[in-house]
C-alpha cells in the first residue's frame, strides 16, 4: 500500500493529467450523446449576461435590416392571419358548421449568440422557462427555419441551429409534396443544406421550394426552409441528392420566434399508446 | 513573484475576453477557427509547478467551454496541451537549460525558437480539439485541413500579440 502510494506521488502529474482527460472526455461524450450537462453552458447566467451585454452592441447595427424586415412582416401577417390555424370540420350534424382551433402560438426572442463557421452550431435566446419555452420547440424567423430548443433555463434558452451536424430536418417539395431528412452534410457551407432520399419520378427544377413537412410534430407545415440550388442521381442509387439554398441567412439573424404547438402532446401521447398496444398484441 | 501571478491572472481574463468578443466573430472562411487563448499556456513561466500547469490548463478550457457551448472539448484539448507542455520545453532546450527568470516568449528566446515550440503546441492542441469535436473518423481530411488551417492562423495571432506586448515594454 506504501509503495503504491509513494509510485503515485512520485508520478503524479501523468495521473493527474489523466484524471483530468478522463473527465473532460467524459464530459464531450456525455454532451455528444445524451442530454448536455445542464450548468455548464451559454445559458448559465454568467456567461449568458455578459454574451448578451456583447450582442447588445452588435444588434444596432443589424436596427436598420431588422426594421425593414419587421415591416415587411407585418404587411404579409395582415394578409394571412389564419395561417396558424387548424381548420376542425364537423360532420356528425349535417349542419355546415365550421370552427377554427388554435395549434401554434408564437413567442419572439432575441438572438444574444450566434454561430456559423463551426461543425456544430448553437445559437442562445434571450426567452426561457419563465416565458414557457420548452425543449423541442421550433425556431424560425420571418424567411424560414432556424432550429430548435435543446436546452431551457430561467431567462435564457440554446438552439441547435440547422447548421449542425446533429440536425435532421423532415422537409418537403412543395409543388408535390414528396419529402425526405435535410441535413447540413460536411461540404455544406452556412448558405445551403443538403436534402436527402427525393425519388427520381420527381421533376426537379433548379429554384423550387422547399419547406417544412407536416409529419414533424415541431415545426408548423409549410414553414419556408430553402430553394433548390443542384441536384444528382449519384451512380447505383434510386434518390436524387438536392443542395439546397437556404432562405435565412444565419448570419444575420436578430429576431425569431419561437412555435409553440399545443396539440403536440396530445398527439405523442396517442401514438404512444398505439405503439405499445402494438408490441403488447 | 507575486506580479508574475497577478499578470497572468489578468493575461488569462484579458484573453478569454478577447477570444469570445472579437475572435469569435471573426470570419475566416468556414473551416478556419483560430483560438488565441492557448497563448496563456505557451507564454507560463518555465518555473510553473507542474499541477498547476495542468489546473490552468483545465480552468482554461472549462471557461472557454462555457462560451462555446462546447463541455469538455476545450478543457481535455487544454489539459492535453498543458501535459505535453514540459516534454515540448526540454525538446527545445537550450545547451545550459533556461535562464531562471526568463518566460517562453519571442522577446527571451528568439522567433525560430518561439514558432517550433508554439507550433507544435498549438498543432498538438488543435488536433486533439477538432477530432475531439468531429468524434468520427469519415470526415477525416477535412478535419486534418480544418486542423492545420486554424493552426497557422492561430499562429499568426500569437506572434503578433507576441509582438504588441514586447513593444508595451520596450516602451517602459
Amino acid at each position: 500500500m506504501r509503495n503504491l502510494l509513494l509510485f503515485i506521488l512520485r508520478n503524479y502529474f501523468i495521473f493527474l493529467f489523466l484524471l483530468l482527460e478522463t473527465l473532460c472526455i467524459y464530459l464531450v461524450v456525455q454532451n455528444n450523446f445524451y442530454q448536455r450537462a445542464s450548468f455548464i453552458n451559454s445559458s448559465n447566467a454568467v456567461s449568458a449576461n455578459i454574451l448578451a451585454a456583447s450582442h447588445d452592441v452588435n444588434q444596432y447595427f443589424l436596427l436598420k435590416d431588422a426594421n425593414e424586415k419587421l415591416l415587411k412582416e407585418n404587411a404579409e401577417l395582415r394578409g394571412k392571419t389564419l395561417a396558424s390555424f387548424s381548420i376542425l370540420v364537423n360532420d356528425v350534424h349535417s349542419v355546415n358548421d365550421t370552427t377554427y382551433h388554435q395549434k401554434y402560438t408564437f413567442t419572439s426572442a432575441s438572438v444574444v449568440k450566434n454561430s456559423t463557421n463551426l461543425r456544430n452550431n448553437f445559437l442562445t435566446l434571450d426567452k426561457g422557462s419563465t416565458q414557457g419555452i420548452k425543449k423541442d420547440m421550433a425556431v424560425i424567423t420571418s424567411t424560414g427555419v432556424v432550429g430548435y430548443v435543446k436546452d431551457v433555463s430561467g431567462n435564457f434558452c440554446t438552439v441547435m441551429s440547422l447548421l449542425n451536424s446533429k440536425s435532421i430536418f423532415s422537409s418537403k417539395i412543395k409543388k408535390d409534396g414528396s419529402y425526405g431528412p435535410l441535413m447540413w452534410d460536411v461540404d455544406d457551407n452556412y448558405s445551403n443544406a443538403t436534402l436527402h432520399d427525393i425519388p427520381t419520378h420527381v421533376r426537379l427544377i433548379t429554384g423550387d421550394t422547399i419547406v417544412t413537412s407536416a409529419l414533424s410534430t415541431t415545426f408548423p407545415e409549410n414553414i419556408m426552409i430553402g430553394t433548390v440550388e443542384s441536384f444528382v442521381r449519384k451512380s447505383g442509387e434510386f434518390f436524387y441528392t438536392v443542395k439546397v439554398k437556404l432562405s435565412t441567412d444565419f448570419k444575420k439573424i436578430s429576431h425569431v420566434y419561437i412555435v409553440n404547438n399545443i396539440l403536440k402532446d396530445e398527439q405523442e401521447e396517442l401514438e404512444k399508446k398505439s405503439e405499445t398496444d402494438n408490441k403488447e398484441n | 513573484m507575486l506580479t508574475t501571478i497577478l499578470k497572468n491572472i489578468l493575461r488569462f481574463i484579458v484573453l478569454i475576453l478577447v477570444q469570445i468578443i472579437v475572435i469569435r466573430n471573426i470570419e475566416l472562411g468556414r473551416f478556419i477557427n483560430p483560438f488565441l487563448y492557448v497563448l496563456f499556456i505557451i507564454a507560463l513561466p518555465f518555473e510553473t509547478p507542474k499541477w498547476l500547469l495542468i489546473l490552468s490548463g483545465f480552468v482554461l478550457g472549462i471557461t472557454i467551454d462555457m462560451f462555446y457551448d462546447t463541455m469538455g472539448l476545450h478543457a481535455a484539448a487544454g489539459v492535453f496541451m498543458a501535459y505535453i507542455r514540459p516534454s515540448i520545453l526540454k525538446l527545445f532546450s537550450p545547451r545550459e537549460g533556461y535562464e531562471f527568470g526568463t518566460q517562453p516568449t519571442i522577446q527571451y528566446l528568439g522567433v525560430p525558437w518561439f514558432i517550433s515550440y508554439s507550433g507544435i503546441l498549438i498543432i498538438l492542441h488543435h488536433l486533439v480539439l477538432f477530432y475531439l469535436e468531429v468524434f468520427r473518423f469519415s470526415e477525416f481530411f477535412y478535419t486534418l485541413l480544418r486542423v492545420f488551417l486554424s493552426s497557422v492562423f492561430t499562429l499568426l495571432f500569437v506572434v503578433l500579440t507576441q509582438y504588441l506586448f514586447q513593444n508595451k515594454k520596450d516602451a517602459e
